[in-house]
């Protein structure tokens, strides 16, 4: 028996039912871990680092690396401020990794669909099938201010449009069939204009008349995150996610959100098994849990006041994280784990170096990846166009 | 005195007819590997940029998606991010329209291409009014024609001052005191205008060019009024000797008034190569390209957009048809720009021309859309290149292939070398932005102003 793999760690359900994806914002979730030594946060926007953080979440197998993004600077005076663009963050990395999926957070509150459509297409061109898109929209004040003449907007109401958003994104990556590109030199043609389709998009609140300027991408449709706690941000999951982001502190609770989206999903029309529900979990980790908790002590001193989680925290040593992750996976309550490293120069490392092994040692864990797309790491098929489907 | 330096980029093949795809060894035109082949292989030349097109509506012929020519493109920055994995060096170069985006949101993806690049980002700044492009975007055709320049102006104005509010050195990451920002290194941005609104604190660190590089193409005086007041590069559309010159003294000449100096804006116009082991050869080649280029399909699809009526009853290899234009037929091509108010005129003097030279349907549109562009030997283009920099018809070029992605690699391996010999380009790159390698001022040095004395 392996060190990293205590006697209660079993697979019930086989290593392909576990995906655990990390987030690599700023310089981890904890707002003081930039201050902490080794952290790097002089270099916090030069590319070589967050190279280096991909590498070491692809060498740990993990679905996929996050990034977030917004469009007002961060309030918090003391913490990170300053934000790369999530989606070009994300293309940067694809050319020099391979297995790895690659978030990127694009809001839809005020930006073009058209945009965000071919942005996420040629992500997942430029990683070979390796794109996923965060949907996220915006009520703040200052993000409005950024862009004029628009009021902020309720969250309801940023949400439909986050709705409307989706929905004509996935019908422009539909816009190209897969083989709309024929080169007929007889004829002369480069494509089958059959296969190029006006979206005609018709919405409350925009219009878009399509086709796409990019080809369909390598997934069809890069997969879609939702973060849903509420009613509206779950029904919107239902209809639109392949993996939802949820947070819970309890597998009850976990079971009980991955319910609601599932039954979301149901309401939709969709199969409850092409949805994935990832619980966020904030982790603090050292070889033992005193040190874990000195860890997270000289966090909350960097900071003054208590780190104020709203998810699974977990402060302790690898082998227990490791036992949480396998008894909430084989419980049933969740499909895993978003990772959100308190402080990415430590948790990463110290995640994919030890939780990894005793989840893969239990069987629980992949260690190769299935396929060369996201898609394939996942489980989830590659989605059949509305287009093609309306024309056979 | 030291020779000129000539400016040379390459530039992907583009969504036109320009574009040869029916060759055997004609590559993707939106796989990765199509992209990487070309700007590794120009920066292994030490060109100065690579630059990739924009259009942002698939164009229509006859009410159907215009099928001829090669179609699909990336999305323009998530491409050049990805180049920067795959390059050191070489600048990257795009473009960006100015009516479809916000200021707020494209500050941030070219400082973000900036950061990413070490310091090669280029905008190649484009206007529309084009409703038909419009459709597309939830802001719709909304611009008039006339205020087109007035917007991208402002655009580009917010921008700026988005870039400027960011010290090159705001980040301090000062664990100990706690501050991540320099206090009053980031400056909050207040901007209302005729087209902009954008008021807060910009969101994203400024790369190392400052600003990054701004090209610019319009050709009307408007145009060139706006490349004088606000680009570094034009780029050209005027790519024989005689209109070059003209067209450099004008420009160059317009700097004065915004009170530039001659050597702040680069002129760089399209052109294309063809090589071949003697002149005559080279002459072959370009005439059978000139073919591919034109195919029937494509010349009798030209005929349409000037008579504005369905031509396809006659033989691309036969004379010119007998019908009439019709004037009101302007919108049978869309997106794309027509030139021709009235087609009459235009009609009749190809009528001529073909009369008077006995050609076909295709050989007269092959005649007619040449673009000159230099054809001959590998000694010969260096010349002509070289003569074209040095007596200021130009400061470079940027070299359109036809074939994707190794249409350019025979000038790479032949001429740029020769040129190298000449002491007329560089044989290593010298610096490390694109700003470096076109010999442009970091904003702050252009405003007499050291980068670190930029204080809040």
């Amino acid at each position: 028996m392996s060190p990293h793999a205590p006697n209660n760690l079993t697979a019930l359900h086989g290593p392909t039912a576990l995906h655990l994806g990390v987030d690599l914002t700023d310089a981890g979730a904890h707002p003081a871990a930039w201050r902490t030594s080794g952290s790097q946060a002089a270099r916090l926007f030069d590319v070589d680092r967050l190279v280096a953080l991909v590498a070491t979440a692809q060498r740990g197998r993990l679905d996929f690396v996050a990034f977030d993004d917004g469009f007002s600077l961060q309030p918090h005076e003391r913490g990170v401020r300053g934000r790369l663009d999530a989606a070009l963050v994300a293309s940067r990395l694809a050319p020099r990794s391979a297995g790895i999926g690659l978030v990127a957070t694009v809001d839809t509150t005020h930006t073009e669909p058209f945009h965000v459509s071919k942005a996420l297409a040629t992500i997942d061109h430029v990683s070979s099938g390796r794109a996923a898109w965060q949907v996220a929209w915006s009520t703040e004040q200052a993000a409005a201010s950024a862009f004029g003449r628009k009021a902020p907007r309720d969250a309801a109401d940023a949400i439909e449009q986050a709705d409307e958003a989706a929905d004509v994104v996935g019908r422009l990556w539909d816009s190209w069939e897969d083989d709309a590109e024929i080169r007929d030199v007889a004829t002369g043609r480069f494509v089958d204009r059959d296969k190029l389709h006006h979206v005609d998009y018709e919405g409350i609140r925009f219009a878009v008349k399509g086709p796409s300027i990019t080809p369909r991408p390598p997934q069809g449709r890069p997969p879609v995150v939702v973060r849903a706690d509420e009613d509206g941000e779950i029904e919107l999951a239902g209809r639109r996610a392949d993996v939802v982001r949820v947070h819970a502190r309890t597998l009850e609770e976990a079971r009980d959100k991955r319910t609601q989206v599932h039954d979301a999903a149901r309401a939709a029309g969709r199969d409850p098994r092409d949805v994935i529900v990832l619980v966020d979990v904030f982790v603090v980790l050292a070889q033992q849990e005193a040190a874990a908790e000195s860890r997270l002590w000289l966090l909350q001193d960097l900071e003054g006041v208590e780190w104020q989680t709203d998810s699974l925290t977990h402060v302790g040593t690898p082998a227990a994280l490791a036992e949480t992750v396998a008894q909430w996976v084989n419980a049933g309550a969740v499909d895993g784990f978003h990772v959100r490293p308190a402080s990415l120069s430590t948790d990463l490392d110290l995640f994919v170096d030890e939780v990894v092994p005793a989840l893969q040692e239990a069987g629980l864990f992949r260690t190769e990846y299935p396929g060369s797309t996201l898609r394939d790491t996942l489980g989830l098929h590659r989605p059949a166009n509305v287009y093609a489907a309306a024309t056979a | 005195m030291a020779r000129k330096q000539i400016h040379l980029g390459v530039h992907f093949p583009g969504v036109n007819n320009t574009t040869v795809w029916t060759e055997p060894d004609s590559g993707s035109q939106i796989d990765f590997a199509s992209f990487e082949h070309l700007a590794r292989r120009a920066e292994d030349a030490k060109l100065d940029f690579f630059f990739l097109a924009e259009g942002l509506r698939l164009r229509e012929h006859k009410g159907a998606i215009h099928d001829l020519d090669v179609v699909g493109r990336p999305d323009t920055l998530p491409l050049l991010a990805a180049l920067a994995a795959v390059t050191d060096r070489i600048g990257l170069a795009g473009t960006i329209n100015t009516t479809f985006n916000e200021p707020w949101d494209l500050a941030r993806q070219f400082a973000t291409l900036d950061v990413l690049s070490g310091g090669r980002a280029a905008w190649n700044l484009v206007t529309s009014s084009d409703a038909f492009t419009g459709e597309n975007f939830r802001r719709g055709g909304y611009l008039p024609y006339a205020e087109r320049y007035a917007r991208a102006g402002e655009v580009v104005d917010v921008a700026r001052a988005l870039w400027d509010s960011w010290d090159d050195d705001a980040v301090a990451a000062d664990a100990d005191a706690g501050q991540f920002l320099r206090p009053g290194s980031v400056r909050p941005v207040d901007h209302h205008g005729a087209h902009v609104d954008a008021e807060g604190t910009f969101t994203t660190p400024r790369g190392p060019q400052g600003h990054p590089v701004l090209f610019q193409a319009g050709d009307s005086a408007d145009g060139r009024d706006f490349a004088a007041a606000t680009a570094d590069v034009v780029f050209s559309m005027h790519s024989t000797f005689d209109a070059g010159r003209t067209f450099y003294d004008d420009v160059k000449g317009r700097l004065a008034t915004y009170g530039r100096s001659r050597d702040s804006l680069k002129i760089l116009p399209a052109t294309t190569v063809v090589l071949g082991d003697t002149a005559d050869e080279a002459a072959e080649r370009a005439r059978i390209i000139r073919r591919q280029q034109v195919s029937p399909q494509t010349a009798i699809a030209f005929l349409e957009q000037v008579w504005g009526v369905d031509l396809t009853a006659y033989d691309a290899e036969g004379p010119l048809p007998d019908v009439e234009p019709d004037v009101d037929g302007a919108n049978i091509t869309r997106g794309r720009v027509r030139h021709i108010k009235d087609p009459r005129p235009v009609v009749a003097q190809w009528r001529e021309l073909a009369a008077a030279h006995g050609w076909s349907i295709r050989e007269l549109v092959i005649q007619v859309t040449s673009r000159g562009g230099f054809v001959g030997t590998a000694a010969q283009v260096a010349d002509e290149i070289d003569r074209y920099v040095q007596e200021d018809a130009s400061d470079g070029f940027i070299l359109v292939p036809h074939l994707t992605p190794h249409g350019l690699d025979d000038v790479l391996d032949t001429v740029v070398p020769l040129l190298q010999e000449r002491g007329s380009f560089r044989t290593e790159y010298s610096g490390t932005t694109l700003r470096d390698h076109l010999g442009l001022a970091h904003p702050d040095l252009a405003r007499g102003l050291r980068p670190a004395a930029v204080a809040g």
